[in-house]
């Protein structure tokens, strides 16, 4: 064997592969070269036609040989994978600013999204959820809460009857009576709830939301009272929003209270706005509910849940609550 | 309820802002929801006399006057009011002044006659509704003087938002003391006038029912000249505190109600045929009121009767007949005291709201009866002149109720507003508010005014104090209390869990009213068995849903109205039956494309699967331990072939389906609308999961494409492999659903993948083998089901 020709074969296979260019044809050049007839496989086969004292050294030159072409081999398919991979992201390559399929989320209404957020302040004060049926007895409504019958101060709500005199319940207090005739204090409680008053204008629906609050315990006062609402605000505005209590009267607490709230209007200017009504509960009202009103006070509030999305949300009218149009409704997703 | 704030200020002595003391008020609990002036600023509008007053040559209905305006100068008017005369004061608009309206007087000719001004109507300056002709001022008014200062127009009305408590405040002497209590004053009433009979006559009152009228005042006054409209002040004064004039006799009277608070009736006296009489109605008795209704009573009805025929309804509204009228000579003035149960919910069980009633109900001062007479008289005496006779007084001292006397305890008046309140502040506040106040060592003895009626109980003096010493100085404390940690109930799944994975699925949460016209209810069957209201607020909304679904489906058709294509809704309440018993339940509609048009998906409407799909992704919520089954089903209002009751462990929990075309129509919707609706309780009701280990060995699918007859559910061939299956089987899955050429008629194929596998070694091919032709032997035999060749 001449010494070139090994060079020469090694020459060939490499310019034969960095020809190459697909994978099919790059092996059938190393079955060519190296495989079980290959040209350098041959090559070894024939070593012992080589004198004795050469065999060493042309065995060496074709191993060296061998490597050469695997190196060319390897280095070859690596760029053709590289390549075909470049050419197969190429391809892939999309619109990315397209949108994406399958969007298709839908929303909780704005009295669910205000009423939770109302809910998760007062739990984490440590009240817990009670509720209470909407069509009602006037016991419940009103007799336990200290409205006598046929009372003025029924007149302040405009009471949905029902042949039987059952009612729909015009606020979420009777909840109150419901928990205290169940349970002795300390009682602290929040129950949210639909609530009806027959009565529909501009600022009044026949449906809305209340979220009631109550708490009876020992050496409960009226500063516990303005100081829970003043937390209660300053979280759902997230904010320090003054708060303003003024004399009002519902029978069944006393002192009673209106609260209002000082709020910013488009132009800078502030205003008092009334969000919620509240006060001491009425003695009559715990010992109605067998607690005994010297040892225990309480407090109870009641607030309109559409009343405190409105300002949260600059809602302005207060029938599209429930008009369930979906532009509004996908609002507040 | 309209306030003047001059009078206040003429009362008290006080000098007062209007504003300043709406504020007193307002933070008292004695809301002022306005104060706005008492009048325009009538610029230009003088009082003037009409001197000559010729008709106009060339229009019948103008006069030509010339009037005195206080000027060198008669001045030359053109006036087109029936009442212009010679002799009249009334307000002339000057050329220059400006009208209420914003309407600028300038010289005009009318008819060819110039007029250098306008005499004006009460209307025409805002002072009254009226309309009948020139304001007619009285002789004395001083010609020339601004008319604005003239009527004292530089006041301020209050309208003030009582609450039924305090109606000692429905008299201007119940806010004096209050006004004066919020300036840290005590008022004292104005000496009682008492007036010396000049007659014997007077009338006998029987009280035939004490419990409900305890005490009856009157007074006979003869000859009477009733046939005078009332001076201007008590005019002013009564369109100040929102009361229209009427006649001497009648704003009189209710000059001493604004005054006092008392309201009085005054009857003509030849039109009683005898004393009064003050009883319960007979069942059935019928009177003609004032107003002209005639109303048939009950003996809930306190009744003022003359001995022959009912003259009043107590409390409530006089008798048609026997009211005073200009014609009366002889009077008969009435000063009740109605207790509030007799009179409470009558006006408005028979349809009407009366002022008196409104007084009534709510409890007027019970120490004033005879001191309204007194007043109304004085005033009749000044006015219409007359001859009184005695007073006429019946009591039942026994029904009358009694002033309180309230003690406070300074320990729980401090402990129950949170801080201390200093004892003389304490003593102040309540000595202010005119009661009787009596320090003790443990704190005060306290009787309140007789027209506090409010005030009973320890907590009422608390309240008073407070709300006068003012809710603003009581701090804010910091929430506080014992940690109370209670179980958290892990078996009922939160409704936000339910909310958010139906939001999640597309569909947006609605709130639609609990009450729904009954016709809405007919296509679906439902409009028998639901609770109807007594008095719904209006026939759309006159009964309490029995569903959420037909609201929904109201609400899609609005939004479908507003060019919706493509709604889901869902909703959370409750639902009501024929007895009125209330059901949580969740419902949700879906309408239009499966999902949003999209560049990369193919368009397609929802279907019944849909539908399900997501009903069953609720499910799965709870589903742990449950065994759910939906099984055809025939309802009214859903298409007889898509539409499914649902059951968990053999309980119903709803339903799921197509809604039948024909309500579709009826509802006015067009296209198909699929909906379910589920118990919401029990769809919340889950077990906890409890851990089961599983198989570590290998698993093996079998896939076997079976004919199966077509009447036999995909739930029953599910049934049947599940009840085969055996500790090997972990699961059984349609993947394929084919019923077109290739399948024989009658027939469908359902593939089903079979995963196999054991718990204690590989399942090897034979075992899963076995498996399968034990299954399809089964599968035969049982339903008829052999595998597709």
């Amino acid at each position: 064997m001449q010494a070139g020709e090994l060079e020469q074969i090694v020459a060939s296979a490499q310019e034969q592969i960095n020809q190459c260019d697909e994978l099919k044809a790059l092996d059938d050049l190393r079955v060519s070269f190296l495989g079980k007839k290959g040209v350098l496989t041959l090559q070894l086969r024939n070593l012992g036609n080589v004198p004795a004292d050469q065999r060493r050294a042309a065995g060496q030159a074709i191993n060296q040989a061998k490597q050469a072409v695997e190196a060319a081999l390897i280095a070859r398919k690596e760029a053709l994978a590289e390549a075909a991979l470049a050419e197969r992201l190429k391809n892939e390559r999309v619109d990315v600013t397209l949108p994406g399929r399958g969007s298709n989320n839908g929303s909780l209404h704005l009295v669910t999204r205000t009423m939770d957020r109302m809910v998760e302040i007062f739990t984490r004060l440590g009240f817990g959820v009670a509720t209470g049926p909407e069509i009602e007895h006037d016991e419940y409504n009103f007799e336990a809460l200290n409205f006598p019958p046929h009372h003025p101060a029924r007149a302040m709500h405009d009471t949905f009857y029902f042949p039987d005199g059952r009612l729909l319940r015009t606020h979420t207090s009777p909840v109150q009576v419901r928990v205290m005739r169940e349970q002795q204090p300390p009682v602290r409680i929040i129950a949210p709830g639909r609530v009806y008053r027959s009565d529909s204008d501009q600022t009044h629906t026949p449906m809305f939301h209340q979220l009631e609050g109550l708490l009876v315990d020992e050496n409960v006062s009226f500063a516990d009272l303005k100081g829970i609402l003043q937390t209660f605000v300053n979280s759902f505005f997230e904010r320090e929003v003054p708060i303003r209590l003024r004399p009002s009267y519902f029978p069944f607490t006393e002192p009673s209270a209106e609260v209002d709230i000082a709020w910013e209007k488009a132009d800078g200017s502030t205003s008092w706005l009334e969000v919620l009504g509240c006060g001491m509960v009425h003695p009559n009202v715990l010992n109605g509910c067998n607690i005994d009103s010297e040892r225990y006070t309480g407090y109870a509030f009641g607030m309109g849940v559409e009343r405190m999305a409105m300002l949260r949300y600059g809602v302005n009218d207060l029938r599209q609550f429930f008009e369930n149009d979906v532009r509004f409704l996908g609002q507040f997703a | 309820m309209k306030v003047s704030v001059d009078w206040l200020a003429e009362l008290t002595g006080l000098e007062l802002d209007g504003n300043d003391l709406a504020k007193r008020f307002t933070s008292a609990g004695l809301e002022v929801d306005e104060v706005v002036p008492a009048g325009a600023a009538l610029d230009g509008v003088v009082v003037a006399e009409i001197v000559s007053a010729e008709p106009h040559p060339d229009a019948e209905r103008l006069q030509l006057c010339q009037v005195n305006a206080g000027g060198d100068e008669l001045v030359q008017i053109v006036c087109g009011a029936p009442n212009a005369r010679k002799g009249l004061k009334a307000p002339l608009a000057t050329i220059g002044g400006v009208l209420p309206g914003g309407m600028k007087i300038k010289r005009a000719k009318l008819r060819g006659v110039e007029s250098f001004g306008m005499l004006c109507s009460a209307r025409e300056l805002e002072l009254s509704e009226d309309t009948a002709g020139l304001m007619e001022l009285p002789g004395d008014a001083p010609v020339g003087q601004s008319l604005y200062d003239y009527l004292t127009l530089n006041d301020e009305i209050l309208t003030l938002e009582l609450t039924p408590n305090r109606s000692d405040c429905l008299g201007m002497y119940g806010l004096a003391r209050e006004c004066a209590a919020l300036h840290e004053n005590r008022w004292e009433a104005p000496e009682a006038p008492a007036i010396a009979a000049e007659i014997d006559d007077t009338l006998p009152i029987v009280l035939n029912a004490p419990d409900g009228c305890p005490r009856y005042v009157g007074r006979v006054i003869r000859e009477v000249d009733a046939s005078q409209p009332s001076p201007l002040w008590i005019q002013e004064r009564l369109r100040r505190n929102g009361v229209r004039s009427i006649s001497a006799v009648v704003d009189i009277t209710n000059y001493v109600l604004l005054e006092l608070g008392q309201p009085m009736h005054a009857f003509d006296l030849n039109h009683l045929a005898g004393g009064i009489d003050v009883r319960w109605a007979a069942e059935g008795e019928q009177m003609t009121l004032l107003d002209g209704s005639e109303i048939t009573m009950n003996p809930r009805h306190l009744l003022i009767t003359d001995g022959t025929k009912p003259v009043a309804l107590a409390g409530i509204m006089g008798g048609q007949g026997s009211m005073v009228s200009d014609d009366t000579k002889e009077v008969f003035l009435e000063s009740a005291w109605f207790a509030p149960p007799a009179i409470m919910g009558r006006a408005r069980d028979l349809g009407m709201a009366t002022d008196a009633a409104h007084r009534f109900e709510r409890g007027i001062d019970p120490s004033i009866q005879s001191l309204a007479i007194e007043r109304a008289t004085e005033l009749i005496l000044k006015i219409c002149g007359g001859k009184p006779g005695p007073l006429c007084l019946a009591e039942s001292s026994k029904h009358l109720p009694q002033p309180q006397t309230v003690t406070l305890r300074q320990q729980r008046l401090n402990a129950l507003v949170g801080i201390d309140i200093p004892t003389d502040r304490v003593t102040a506040i309540l000595h202010d508010l005119g009661m009787l106040v009596e320090k003790t060592d443990a704190g005060w003895r306290v009787t309140p005014p007789a027209a506090r009626m409010d005030l009973a109980i320890e907590e009422d003096m608390i309240e008073e104090v407070v709300r006068v010493f003012g809710f603003d100085h009581i701090p804010a404390k910091r929430p506080g209390g014992h940690l109370r940690p209670e179980p958290i109930p892990e078996h009922i799944l939160a409704q936000s869990r339910i909310r958010d994975r139906l939001s999640d699925s597309g569909y947006r949460e609605a709130v639609t009213y609990s009450f729904v016209d009954r016709n809405l209810l007919k296509p679906f069957g439902w409009d028998e068995a639901v609770i109807a209201l007594a008095n719904p607020i209006s026939q759309d909304m006159d009964v309490m849903r029995p569903s959420l679904v037909p609201g929904l489906l109201q609400a899609l058709r609005h939004n479908i109205q507003h060019q919706q294509q493509r709604v889901r809704l869902f909703e959370l309440g409750a639902t009501f039956d024929a007895k009125g018993e209330g059901t949580q339940r969740v419902a949700a509609i879906c309408y239009g494309s499966v999902a949003p048009e999209q560049w990369g998906a193919a368009a397609r409407m929802v279907d019944f699967f849909d539908s399900k799909g997501d009903l069953e992704a609720l499910l799965a919520l709870t589903a742990t331990g449950a065994e759910d089954r939906f099984e055809p089903v025939d309802h009214a209002w859903l298409h007889p072939g898509q539409a499914a009751a649902v059951y968990r462990n053999g309980e119903r929990l709803g339903w799921v389906g197509a809604l039948h075309p024909s309500l579709l129509q009826a509802l006015d919707i067009e296209g198909q609308v699929y909906a379910f609706e589920m118990d919401l309780q029990r769809l919340q009701q889950r077990n906890l999961p409890v851990y089961q280990a599983y198989s570590r060995y290998p698993s093996t699918r079998r896939d076997l494409s079976l004919l199966v007859p077509e009447a036999v559910t995909a739930a029953q061939l599910q049934q049947a492999i599940n009840n085969q299956g055996g500790a090997e089987l972990k699961s059984a899955l349609v993947f394929d659903v084919y019923d077109g050429p290739g399948v024989e008629k009658g027939y469908k194929s359902l593939a089903i993948g079979l995963i196999l596998q054991k718990d204690s070694s590989t399942l090897t091919d034979s075992e899963a083998d076995a498996f399968v032709s034990a299954l399809l032997e089964e599968l035969r035999a049982q339903l008829g089901v052999t595998l597709r060749g």
